[in-house]
Formats: structure tokens, C-alpha cells, sequence
């Protein structure tokens, strides 16, 4: 891949544009009272990127914090089980708190420093952005307060506990069915309300603008990376890239480099893996680009799951971090524009994944990652023996014990 | 906006603050919200502003959100469709009649979801006034305003709205101006936000639409102050929570009423 990185005048991607659009994705559908804080936060991000100082920081706490940059590690024995020629892994799950929120929690804590704020908050699926948050809010001495539904609680216990050691105070959120679409609204609600001396730090890309956008560019050191690692190793053609999407942030920050420093007709085929749940048909999903349609939910307009009066539905995954109704909007962009493509995994194709790692490599992923790596077979199929696909490993497996357990892995 | 004739705007009193009454449609059942829709009017309400059941409700407390959980759980379900058509059999047949203008509180993507055209056409035909849509602000709202012609939308301005803000708020709205008494989500606070007589204030300096104020106004006496400040007055938790029981919505209204001065209904 020696010429990926030369600057080519057909890259023509360069969404959003200056309102927050991805297409007609996107947006600001909030209150009133929290327009003129996201017109703040909009205007302090674009000072923050043009200040040496900021990215500088931002840089530094990712190498010496976090331990960047994370391996591409070629997993020879899954490859040859899944039948492809190479499997390229981006090893975010070695990432310090052991998953890829922490990039973007450093980088909006670090903002919301720069903009004076003492205070953050933030909604937690799994539990693993609740944590990267109380991690980073401790760093840098700031009050944290995290808002986590009920049965994301019960699911994700020793996040929780982590997340109180850290100093933060979680708050727990029995509205709805208790996940993390419940806790996105009861974080929103609480902003409206403190919002002058509070920073919501979103974790995914997702929200009103400039969250995706923020988001997005936080999370993009993965594929930048493995833009580079691939030179680098050598790897002159790669024919697909894999990342799962729940909001979608990892899958963007691995993306979004590919979009746009390569020209069309050189790119890999990118797929994200969305939670199939059950099935797709079983109505018991979080399939939203596959089985939804837009709609505006939690300040942005998205595919989304819904019902015919425009109520948001009830996501369902195996996954805490993939039970959400609604995408990231840049992800509803690329699918219109077919310049990615998304496909569900079930429950159970994950489960096989997260074994079928863990005993051909040695490496126990997140729930939410299986997802990903449950399309190599899809793949092998479709691409032949000889292909070479990368796949981000978004999390570590550890908070997934007792999940793996009570659905019969390991005996 | 203010050339074209207003009903909502007509519905402000010269000599004293407008009340506006919230009422969930469907709460708890499609009957019982008609029946204290109707004792609202008679006992007094100027403008009701009916409230359409939302999965969602990201501007609202507890209180509006736990009626519109149980509105949308009844059998078939309550969302914007149903809103209007008990909006349209609540003002009757004759527009210009004796009921009180209604103006419809509705998230966003329920209208989506129709369709903004249908959904306009619907709600002129049932003889809707307006609406207030708390996730649509002014910069995301061009689509509804090239459809809604008829149909007032009423935009919200916030104790966080800046001047610039407020210009934007203000030349977009239709009817009057929503002032969102404090930061937070709607429900019963103790006492009204101390800056507010400020706040209508600057929103006064940017339109001469009437300027009414809601979240967090529950009691008469509440209602007494902000009546002195702003020239309307917006209620909905504390009837809500009492919208099981129509005699007991009159009762509230009625003193509500009185409160914001004149006592004759």
C-alpha cells in the first residue's frame, strides 16, 4: 500500500458540511435550551484543531495513556480456520481500559478542560465509555456522573464497580426497558438541566452536531493507523475491512481514513457488522441500517428502528454496547451511498466468534467485537481463500464473562 | 410572522395574561382526556395545548412522560393520528366556535413519520391552531414551514438562548413565543427561575407576538407571578396529574384562572 497515502484529486468525501449533515443525515434536533451550548461546543472544537497545543496533548495521552499505537496483529491460525489468506486484527481491546472509548474520551474531556467545564457526564451501554469517562474524568480531576440503565447494570456488574473505584457516581436508569437508549435520554435530559456547567461527553458518533463529527475524528486514529501499520508490514492489497456498530464509532474511526485518503477504486470493501439478535426477522434486534428507516431520535436524524407513529423501538442484542434503536448518522450516509455495506449477525453467529478467537489465538474479545469477526466466514466465502482482511477488535472480552457463561461457552 | 390573523395570538386577553392549559391526549383514555379537555375550556383555559404521546419525551419530566407511557400502551395505541382526531372532535364542527384554540405539542418524528404535508393537512382540516415541536428548532424546521401555512408554529426560547438567539426564535415564531421558565425538562418546581422578568424581557425586544411562559408553573400562586411578568401562562404537570378526574382539572383551572387575573371565565 505505498501510494494509499498519497493525496489524490478524486476523493470527493467530505461529509458533514457546516451544519452537521451527512447527506440529509444528521443534524440538530434538540431543545432550545441546549442549541447555544452545542454552537459553543461546535465553535470551541474548530479552535481546539487549529491549536498545536490541543493535538499535541491529544497525541501525547494516546501514546503514553493509552499505550498507542495498538498492534496489527496477523492472526495466522484464525485465518486458516475461517478459510481467508490473512487476518489482520487492529488490537483496540489492548487499548489501556481495554476498549476504543478511551480515545474518544480523552479527546472530549480534554475539550470540555480547555472549555472550563469541571463537570462531565455520559451515558454508558456496556459499560466500557462509562469507565474510558470515570477513567479520564479522574486524570484530569474532574466530577463525573454517568447515567446506565438497569438491566445494563445487571448485565455489565464489574463495569460498574470499576466506574465507582474511579470516583464516578453512576446513576442508574429504570425507564424504558433500562439500556442504553434509555440512559442516551436520561443523560440528555440531565444536560438540559446542567447544562451551563456541564460537559456531555457522547460516546459514540452519534447525537446532535457536532458529536458525530467530534466523535468520529477522535476515533480516527484507528484507521490511520492501520493505514500506516499496513505499509509498514508490507501489505500491498487488502480486500475487505470489518468493524461492528452499535452507535458506530469504532466502525467510523476505522472507515473514515479509508474514505478519505483513499480514492474510490482503491479502496476495500468496508463492512460493519450490526446486531442481528435473534435474527433479523425475529423482531428482536438492533438492526437499525438493515431494518429501520429515518427518523429523528436523540438530537439527530438516522435510520432508526421504529414503530408507524414514529415511536423509537425497543433495541435487542446479546451486546450492552450494540442495544440501541438507533446509528450514528455518517453510517445511514454511506449506506445511501453504498459506500459502505452493513450486515447483521445474530447472537449466536457472535458467540461462535467470541469462541472461535479465543481458541485459535489466544485473544477473549468483547461480545460487541464477535460481531465483527463472526463476518470472516461470510466473507471467505464471498471473497475466496486468498483475500486479506482487516478487522477492528473494538474491545477487550473480560466485562463478557458472565454473558459467554450463562450462554453455555467454555462448558 | 405576525400579519396573517393569528387565532392563537387573538386568544391573548388585552387586559390580563392568557391561560394556557396542557393535557395529554389519551391519558388515561381517549374518553376521560375529552372529558377534561372540555372542563379545562369551561372552566376558563384560553388556549389548550394538547399534548400528543411520544415514546421519547426528551423536554418532559416524569409526570408527562409516565401519561404518555400510558396513553401509547392502551389498545391500538395513541400517537399523533389519534391526537388530532380527538383534537377535531374536541373543537367541533365549527371552528370559529365557542371551544378554545388548540395547539398541539408534538416530538418531532411523530410528524415525520406521517409525513409533514399529511400531517399538516390533517391538523388544518381537524382545525388545529398551531404546534409546538421542542426538538425542531428554527434552523430545523424549514421543511414543516413550507407546508404548514394555516398552521402557527410556536418555537421555544430558553433562559440559555443568547440575543442572537432570541432574534432567530422570535422571527420564526407564529402566535406567541414559548419562554421555558428554567433550564431542565417540564414539571413542578418550587419557585419560579428569579431572571425570568429579564428573559421576557429580551425575548420582548425581538417581537411583538405575545410571550408565554411554561415549565415549572404548577401553582395559582405561581401562576399570580408569572402572570405580572409574561402574557401568558402555560401549565401542564399539575393538571396533567390530575387528568384522570375532569372535576378535579375544572377545579385547578378555575384557580388558575382566577389567579392570572379577571375571575370571570
Amino acid at each position: 500500500m505505498s501510494d494509499v497515502l498519497l493525496p489524490s484529486a478524486e476523493l470527493a468525501y467530505s461529509a458533514p458540511d457546516a451544519a452537521g449533515f451527512y447527506g440529509p443525515y444528521g443534524g440538530t434536533f434538540v431543545p432550545e435550551t441546549v442549541v447555544p451550548a452545542l454552537a459553543e461546543l461546535a465553535a470551541a472544537y474548530e479552535q481546539a484543531l487549529a491549536d498545536p497545543a490541543f493535538t499535541e496533548e491529544f497525541a501525547y495521552l494516546l501514546r503514553d495513556y493509552v499505550g498507542r499505537p495498538s498492534p496489527l496483529y496477523r492472526a495466522d491460525r484464525l485465518a486458516e480456520a475461517v478459510g481467508l489468506g490473512a487476518v489482520y486484527l487492529k488490537r483496540e481491546d489492548l487499548n489501556h481500559t481495554g476498549a476504543h472509548k478511551v480515545n474518544n474520551t480523552i479527546g472530549q474531556c480534554l475539550l470540555a478542560r480547555r472549555m472550563g467545564k469541571k463537570r462531565v457526564i455520559a451515558e454508558t451501554g456496556a459499560g466500557q465509555h462509562g469507565v474510558a469517562t470515570a477513567t479520564i474524568a479522574a486524570l484530569m480531576g474532574m466530577e463525573c456522573a454517568i447515567f446506565m440503565g438497569t438491566e445494563d447494570i445487571r448485565r455489565q456488574a464489574l463495569n460498574v464497580y470499576k466506574m465507582r473505584l474511579l470516583g464516578a457516581e453512576v446513576i442508574p436508569v429504570a425507564d424504558g426497558t433500562g439500556t442504553l437508549a434509555d440512559a442516551v435520554t436520561a443523560a440528555l435530559r440531565h444536560w438540559v438541566e446542567r447544562v451551563e456547567d456541564t460537559f456531555y461527553v457522547i460516546g459514540s458518533a452519534l447525537g446532535p452536531h457536532p458529536y458525530p463529527r467530534m466523535v468520529r475524528d477522535f476515533q480516527s486514529v484507528i484507521g490511520t493507523e492501520a493505514l500506516a501499520q499496513l505499509e509498514e508490514k508490507g501489505v500491498g492489497h487488502l480486500d475487505a475491512v470489518i468493524a461492528c456498530i452499535g452507535g458506530g464509532s469504532n466502525a467510523i474511526g476505522t472507515f473514515y481514513p479509508f474514505l478519505s485518503a483513499l480514492p474510490a477504486d482503491q479502496r476495500p470493501l468496508l463492512v460493519g457488522a450490526e446486531a442481528a439478535g435473534l435474527g433479523l426477522e425475529s423482531g428482536r434486534h438492533g438492526a437499525a441500517l438493515t431494518k429501520g428507516s429515518p427518523g429523528v431520535l436523540h438530537g439527530f436524524y438516522s435510520y432508526l428502528l421504529q414503530d408507524d407513529a414514529g415511536n423509537p423501538l425497543e433495541a435487542y442484542s446479546i451486546s450492552a454496547g450494540l442495544d440501541y434503536p438507533g446509528v450514528g448518522p455518517e453510517h445511514s450516509y454511506l449506506k445511501d451511498e453504498g459506500l459502505v455495506r452493513y450486515e447483521g449477525v445474530t447472537d449466536a453467529e457472535a458467540l461462535a466468534a467470541f469462541a472461535l478467537l479465543t481458541r485459535t489465538e489466544g485473544i477473549i474479545p468483547a461480545i460487541e467485537s464477535s460481531h465483527a469477526l463472526a463476518l470472516l466466514p461470510r466473507l471467505a466465502a464471498e471473497l475466496g481463500s486468498e483475500a486479506v482482511v482487516m478487522v477492528t477488535v473494538s474491545g477487550r472480552g473480560d466485562k463478557d464473562m458472565d454473558i459467554v457463561r450463562e450462554a453455555g461457552l467454555g462448558g | 410572522m405576525g400579519d396573517t390573523p393569528s387565532r392563537l395570538a387573538d386568544a391573548f386577553p388585552a387586559d390580563r395574561a392568557a391561560l394556557i392549559t396542557y393535557l395529554m391526549a389519551g391519558y388515561p383514555d381517549r374518553a376521560t382526556s375529552l372529558a377534561s379537555l372540555r372542563a379545562a375550556a369551561g372552566a376558563g383555559a384560553d388556549v389548550i395545548e394538547l399534548g400528543v404521546p411520544y415514546g421519547d419525551p426528551l423536554a418532559d419530566g416524569p409526570v408527562i412522560a409516565e401519561a404518555a407511557k400510558v396513553a401509547r400502551e392502551q389498545s391500538g395505541g395513541f400517537g399523533l393520528a389519534e391526537s388530532i382526531a380527538l383534537a377535531a372532535e374536541f373543537i367541533g364542527p365549527d371552528e370559529a366556535g365557542a371551544m378554545p384554540p388548540v395547539v398541539l405539542m408534538t416530538y418531532l418524528n411523530p410528524m415525520m413519520r406521517f409525513g409533514l404535508p399529511g400531517a399538516a393537512d390533517e391538523m388544518r382540516r381537524a382545525g388545529v391552531a398551531g404546534v409546538i415541536v421542542p426538538d425542531m428548532p428554527p434552523e430545523a424546521a424549514r421543511a414543516w414551514l413550507t407546508v404548514s401555512s394555516g398552521i402557527d408554529t410556536v418555537f421555544l426560547a430558553a433562559p440559555t438562548s443568547t440575543d442572537e438567539r432570541l432574534a432567530v426564535v422570535a422571527g420564526a415564531s407564529g402566535g406567541f413565543v414559548y419562554c421555558v421558565s428554567s433550564t431542565g425538562v417540564t414539571g413542578e418546581r418550587a419557585e419560579i427561575a428569579s431572571g425570568l422578568g429579564e428573559l421576557v424581557g429580551r425575548i420582548r425586544a425581538h417581537t411583538a407576538l405575545p410571550v408565554a411562559v411554561g415549565f415549572g408553573v404548577s401553582t395559582p400562586e405561581q401562576a399570580a407571578e408569572v402572570a405580572r411578568i409574561a402574557d401568558g401562562v402555560i401549565v401542564g404537570s399539575a393538571i396533567v396529574k390530575r387528568q384522570r378526574d375532569a372535576a378535579a382539572v375544572a377545579e385547578l383551572v378555575g384557580e388558575l384562572r382566577s389567579a392570572v387575573g379577571g375571575g370571570e371565565a
